[in-house]
């Protein structure tokens, strides 16, 4: 699989790391709602579609990327820095 | 007739023997080396006290004498220099927030030189080494097999491999056996 880092250009999957889900929301660090973090930790939805994931750039420019990937056939339509979809709240 | 390909068999300790191979794996010479990391209007006056102009793209690097600047990422810089150096005292004149860090002593320099060095250092790292998309003078930090390191090309048949000091038996042990399986 290949990325497209937005600083480094195209790039192999190896010199990334996966960070996990970029679609959950934190809870409110004060709740101690069980449910709610159950949810958090452990609820996973795994569409056989796009799904949004975070990735960090480690081999290379060190960047926390966005990637939104097919994960039935790996197509990879956006690369975004984590920064800008953070701030964009989460879009 | 049956007919039975045997591999070669190569003992495990037989990596240091390169005599025969067309790519050489050498040690590179200790080198002063600066993990410099800032903000992008700090580059000027960083530029200015390093007397050479910070590149700011990736894959890029500039040189003045010994002294190089290799682009690692949007705030990041090695700077490797000949091990009389005074870097650190020129950064120090530059009054602009940043970090300068010496790393001499946790990197370690490999070169890779000869006919086929691109596909020897390919043995372990995924980069398009092609001249086209890794010209001379480019560098980046990448992987080798399992460890990180920063590769430079110094000429179309030289690379030198900036690995951390713990990686270097790895790192050598590694492109040597890559060598090895170039030349077979
Ligand atoms: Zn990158």
């Amino acid at each position: 699989m290949i990325i497209k880092c937005p600083y480094c250009g195209p790039r192999d999957v190896i010199e990334f790391t996966y960070q996990g889900d970029a679609t959950r929301t934190r809870p409110n660090p004060a709740s101690t709602d069980q449910d709610t973090w159950n949810a958090y930790v452990y609820d996973r939805s795994n569409p056989a579609k796009s799904h949004r994931e975070f990735w960090l750039h480690g081999g290379g420019c060190r960047q926390h990327l966005v990637v939104t990937r097919d994960i039935s056939t790996h197509i990879i339509s956006s690369v975004v820095y984590a920064r800008d979809y953070i701030h964009a709240g989460g879009k | 007739m049956v007919e039975v390909s045997r591999a070669t068999r190569l003992h495990p300790l037989q990596a240091g023997h390169s005599g025969i191979l067309s790519v050489s794996v050498t040690l590179a010479e200790n080198a002063t080396r600066i993990s410099l990391r800032a903000r992008e209007d700090a580059i000027p006056a960083l530029s200015k006290a390093l007397d050479l102009t910070l590149p700011t793209k990736p894959k890029s690097t500039a040189s003045n004498g010994a002294r190089s600047a290799l682009w690692i990422g949007p705030d990041e810089w090695l700077i490797i220099d000949g091990i009389e150096s005074s870097v650190a005292e020129d950064l120090r004149k530059a009054k602009v927030l940043h970090s300068a860090v010496d790393i001499s002593h946790r990197n370690v320099g490999i070169n890779v030189s000869g006919k086929g060095a691109d596909a020897v250092v390919n043995g372990g790292c995924p980069q398009d080494l092609s001249l086209s998309a890794f010209p001379i003078g480019a560098a980046s930090r990448t992987v080798l097999g399992k460890i990180e390191i920063v590769l430079w090309r110094l000429a179309e048949n030289e690379f030198r491999v900036e690995c951390w000091r713990s990686f270097s038996n790895y790192a050598y042990a590694f492109l040597q056996e890559s060598a090895r399986d170039v030349a077979a």
